[in-house]
């Protein structure tokens, strides 16, 4: 197990101009190859903590640093390299580009990052192959499963080789067969050294998936408890 | 307020855009249309009623009075064709003076004038409109034409006319107004004996109406109806109520299809925009829809929501239309009004009336059919918008720009407008319609500004004046304007002896009159080489010998006369023949002119006197030592060099400029607007999307490219298929301008488009979407992806 810490939030609080604070004081390490589970109820700020680790949004007090990066320094087009090299983001809905084929898609990322043409379609390939999708690299995301699209956004989220996954809700959209598979496709990443952080509603897919268990209520961290996922 | 209402307002708040577009594409639309509308009505109106008013004569025709007899004129009255004829009326051409010597500076004379004797202003035909004092009822009293070009035009004033026997003095005992301008005055029947010189059997003047002579070959027709019912050779010249009435309404003319050209293109802007905003508000607001209809609006108030949110901001900017039109066109208006002496110099309210009515009737007929698809709109489909996978438009393009190898962002940008084929051909058309209406406007400027060069004939490096600044070429004036003590060969000889000379000419100007043509004939005449003038040979040649001449269009409408033909011209009581070899681009109101050597006037005037001298000096001449030098010389003679700059531009060429430059702006700015709104609505739709790509890494830069590489194509497409449409349109409108006004313009003056200016033209269209699209492009740079990424 890696011991060098991938994320370190220290005293973040995000405050928006109405309502109370949505992180209060949260500070959180996350090591290499950890994979966390980020629970709490709808509001209680863990899809605030994703933004803030992802860059898209900036804390109102307190630090955010990501594999040495700090993030809350960083402006748009400074987040947004940070995001092409750390980076690898899965979605609820998979926002994937629908007038894109699956492989035009999961070349995005390493399309922005200015990879060689051949070396990024020889990783697109891998992955396709490695997520068993590979036959679906003409189709557009139109046409396949719920589960088939999750594993294109998860190859998408792969394709830079970031050191960090993110995940919002990774099965909320999904059927409970293609929630199964996506996650076992998490664990399996986990397993070969990816450090995740998962933002979801589902106990199961913690259980399942999660090496540590992070609980969050009225943006403070209720609960933080190591366990080990049920693969 | 109704939930419709409310649903309208927020609608009109929410939409800025959209809601700007619509209101400044009513605008331009309006504001061109009133122009146009009031003017081509302005261009008929006044002299058609005063012709009809007045009855007023289809055919002035002038007889040689010894070749036919009052008897014979009577009875051409039955001619065929012929309604109505007033006369035979005795007719003289004399040369007056200024019965108090006071009121003119030395050295000058009155224009020659027609006289015709009548013995009341009425009658079947030309029924004259006494302004002032009384008609001529005893000898020695003469009432003058308002259209008799002469300071000296004030009831009391006297003539004198020293060349004719016993120097007869006439009292102007009124002024009258003949819309058909049948003479420049008008006496007792008895006085035409005294105003006839000895030796000459003066004339008659018939005035036709017909049954038909609405257009140029009627009256030709008629012309040879009354040729046949007179003797052979009688008939000495005619004068078309056609060619009357074409130039007094010069000026206004000249805006007509120019403004229908801008009203035309300004009015298919104004559909196609607001079809576009409303059909991409229908697009972007399904949900919207969904939601309404859900909370039990009928698919009418979907509709008539959608269609009060394009009327509101329609109904400002056709009002504003309506004010600036009306602003616009009452300049140009009060100047037709006093030609016609008649008050009324607003836009008749018909045309305000029918252009708001028929702008607005046009929006609302656009927007209803943009909007009837929010009608039809499946509730449950409207609301699932943005939950479901968007169907396959675009894909192809996608997959294929994207092994163009180009940067991502850009290329992902070309494939965008290939999703929305409706809307991007709406994009299209907003873009050619403004790169046309840049081409057209442009290639305006340049044809206007040809004609002003050709007006202005300002080639010379150095002018000498021996008495004041010339005239010029239609600026009618005091005329004859001769000097009287300047030896010309003091100024040639010192002309020639300068250092430094090239070659110059010397140039002067008198009045004559020509059979069968109103008023007066100014004859400028040319000593030396004027072959390098400046003016600007339509077709034929310049004039190269005594005898020949050149002349403008307006002489040749006039005088029906063609290339090679020969003309009478009568200077002094001398009949002088000249045969046209050119005709030159003039556009002077209403002058007729004539172009020559000074020694084909040598009969009547055996020692012409230049009033001018235009030099044009070796290169590498140091001018303003060359004046320098050469005033030494003319100095004592009383006269001075100066340099030649007459850059003056006409009142007419630069409210054309002015217009061509506002109605050009709101056109483009429309244009860019088109394209704001297209790409605000692109934008918004794709707003999920530019947050998914910035959440993978996209960057602001990136972003701006991504959105600029969407209008690329069809920027240059647009820009491709406007400027030809815009060269058409120029091509088309000049001429038409050009013949409105009785003036023919060249192909020197069509052709105005430099290579490298085409190519600038061709990239217009880029332009214009690239500045439309700029802000929404930063827009979405600036866009948080956060919000992006929630966006349903």
């Amino acid at each position: 197990m890696m011991t060098t810490p991938v994320i370190e939030l220290s005293g973040v609080s995000r405050r928006y101009e109405e309502g109370p604070a949505a992180l209060d004081d949260v500070s959180l390490t996350v090591k290499g190859g950890e994979s966390v589970a980020i629970l709490g109820p709808s509001g209680s700020g863990k899809s605030t903590m994703l933004n803030l680790i992802a860059g898209l949004d900036r804390p109102s007090a307190g630090t955010v640093t990501v594999d040495g990066v700090r993030v809350d320094r960083l402006g748009e087009s400074g987040s947004a390299r940070y995001r092409r090299a750390k980076i690898g983001m899965i979605f609820q809905f998979f926002n994937l580009l629908d007038d894109l084929t699956v492989s035009d898609n999961v070349l995005l990322p390493a399309e922005m990052a200015g990879m060689a043409r051949g070396e990024a379609r020889r990783r697109v390939a891998e992955l396709l192959d490695a997520l068993g999708i590979a036959r679906h690299a003409r189709a557009y995301p139109g046409r396949l499963s719920g589960g088939e699209r999750q594993r294109v956004a998860v190859a998408r989220a792969l394709m830079n080789r970031p050191p960090l996954l993110l995940a919002d809700e990774p099965t909320g959209a999904l059927d409970s067969a293609s929630g199964q598979d996506v996650k076992a496709l998490l664990n399996d990443l986990n397993a070969d050294g990816q450090t995740i952080v998962m933002v979801t509603h589902d106990l199961t897919l913690a259980q399942a998936c999660a090496t540590r268990t992070v609980s969050i209520v009225d943006g403070r961290i209720a609960a933080d408890i190591r366990t080990e996922a049920t693969r | 307020m109704s939930g419709l209402g409310k649903v309208v307002r927020s609608g009109v708040r929410r939409r800025k855009v959209q809601t700007l577009v619509t209101g400044l594409a009513a605008t331009m639309a309006v504001t061109a249309s009133v122009l146009g509308g009031s003017l081509l009505v302005a261009s008929n109106g006044p002299f058609d009623q005063a012709f009809s008013r007045q009855h007023g004569a289809h055919l002035t025709a002038q007889f040689d009075a010894g070749r036919t007899a009052a008897a014979q004129l009577s009875a051409s009255g039955h001619a065929a064709g012929v309604t109505a004829a007033s006369g035979p009326f005795r007719t003289a051409t004399v040369n007056p003076h200024d019965g108090s010597d006071a009121e003119l500076p030395a050295g000058m004379s009155l224009p020659p004038m027609t006289a015709v004797g009548r013995a009341d202003p009425g009658g079947p035909v030309d029924d004259i409109t006494l302004l002032q004092g009384t008609w001529a009822s005893s000898p020695g009293q003469v009432v003058l034409s308002t259209t008799y070009d002469s300071p000296v035009k004030r009831v009391g004033a006297t003539l004198r006319f020293p060349d004719l026997p016993g120097q007869p003095t006439l009292t102007v005992v009124g002024l009258a107004r003949s819309v058909s301008q049948t003479a420049d005055a008008w006496v007792t029947p008895s006085e035409i004996a005294s105003l006839t010189a000895p030796g000459t059997t003066g004339g008659y003047q018939m005035l036709y109406r017909f049954a038909t002579a609405g257009t140029a070959a009627q009256v030709t027709a008629d012309r040879a109806a009354v040729t046949a019912a007179t003797p052979t050779g009688a008939l000495a010249g005619v004068q078309s109520w056609l060619n009357t009435k074409q130039g007094t309404d010069r000026n206004t003319a000249l805006f007509v299809p120019f403004l229908i050209a801008f009203g035309l293109l300004g009015v298919l802007m104004s559909v196609l925009i607001v079809g576009n905003v409303v059909a991409g508000a229908v697009g972007t607001g399904t949900r919207r829809i969904g939601i309404l209809k859900a909370l039990g609006f009928t698919p009418a108030q979907v509709v008539r929501s959608y269609m009060g949110q394009a009327l509101i901001p329609a109904a400002v900017g056709t009002a504003i239309g309506a004010v600036a039109g009306n602003a616009l066109a009452i300049p140009v208006l009060s100047t037709t009004a006093q030609v016609y002496g008649t008050t009324t110099a607003g836009v008749a309210p018909w045309v305000d009336v029918a252009v708001i009515a028929g702008a607005l009737g046009l929006v609302t007929l656009t927007a209803w059919a943009a909007a009837l698809r929010a009608g039809r709109l499946r509730t449950v489909d409207a609301l699932a918008v943005g939950r479901t996978p968007r169907t396959g438009r675009g894909q192809r393009a996608a997959r294929l720009t994207a092994r163009l190898p180009l940067p991502r962002p850009v290329s992902l940008g070309l494939a965008h407008p290939f999703a929305r084929p409706a809307r991007t051909a709406g994009m299209l058309a907003a873009i050619a319609f403004g790169a046309a209406a840049a081409t057209f406007a442009i290639g305006m400027g340049s044809s206007l500004s040809w004609a002003q060069t050709a007006k202005n004939h300002d080639t010379a490096d150095v002018a000498i004046h021996t008495f004041g600044p010339p005239p010029g070429p239609g600026q009618r004036g005091p005329s004859a304007v001769t000097p009287v003590t300047i030896d010309p060969s003091a100024v040639t000889t010192a002309i020639t002896a300068q250092s430094g000379t090239l070659k110059y000419y010397g140039t002067a100007n008198t009045d004559v009159t020509v059979a069968g043509v109103s008023g007066s004939t100014t004859v400028f005449t040319f000593t030396g080489d004027s072959s390098w003038a400046g003016y600007k040979v339509v077709s034929g040649r310049w004039f190269r010998r005594p005898g020949e001449a050149v002349v403008p269009s307006t002489f040749m409408t006039a005088t029906a006369a063609h290339i090679g033909d020969t003309a009478t011209l009568e200077d002094h009581g001398k009949a002088i023949r000249i045969r046209i070899v050119g005709e030159v681009f003039d556009p002077h109101t209403q002058t007729n002119e004539v172009l020559t050597d000074a020694a084909t006037l040598t009969a009547a005037e055996p020692a012409p006197h230049p009033a001018s001298y235009y030099i044009k000096v070796k290169a590498g001449t140091n001018l303003g030592a060359y004046i320098n030098t050469l005033n030494t010389t003319l100095t004592p003679l009383g006269i001075s060099a100066e340099t030649d700059q007459v850059h003056g531009t006409s009142d007419v060429i630069l409210a054309l400029d002015a217009l061509t430059a506002i109605l050009t702006l709101m056109l483009v700015a429309v244009a860019g607007l088109g394209v704001l709104n297209t790409v605000v609505l692109e934008t918004r739709e794709r707003v999920r999307e530019i947050g998914v790509a910035k959440a993978l890494g996209m960057t602001p830069s990136q972003t701006v490219w991504m959105v600029l590489a969407s209008v690329v194509i069809v920027g240059l497409i647009g820009g491709a298929i406007g400027l030809p449409a815009g060269l058409a349109l120029h091509a088309v409108t000049v001429p038409a301008m050009g013949h409105s006004a009785g003036l023919n313009f060249p192909a020197a003056a069509i052709n105005v488009y430099p290579a490298s200016e085409l190519i600038a033209l061709g990239l217009g269209g880029l332009l214009i979407a690239v500045l439309g699209a700029l802000m929404p492009a930063g827009w979405a740079a600036r866009a948080r992806t956060v919000t992006a990424l929630r966006t349903e």
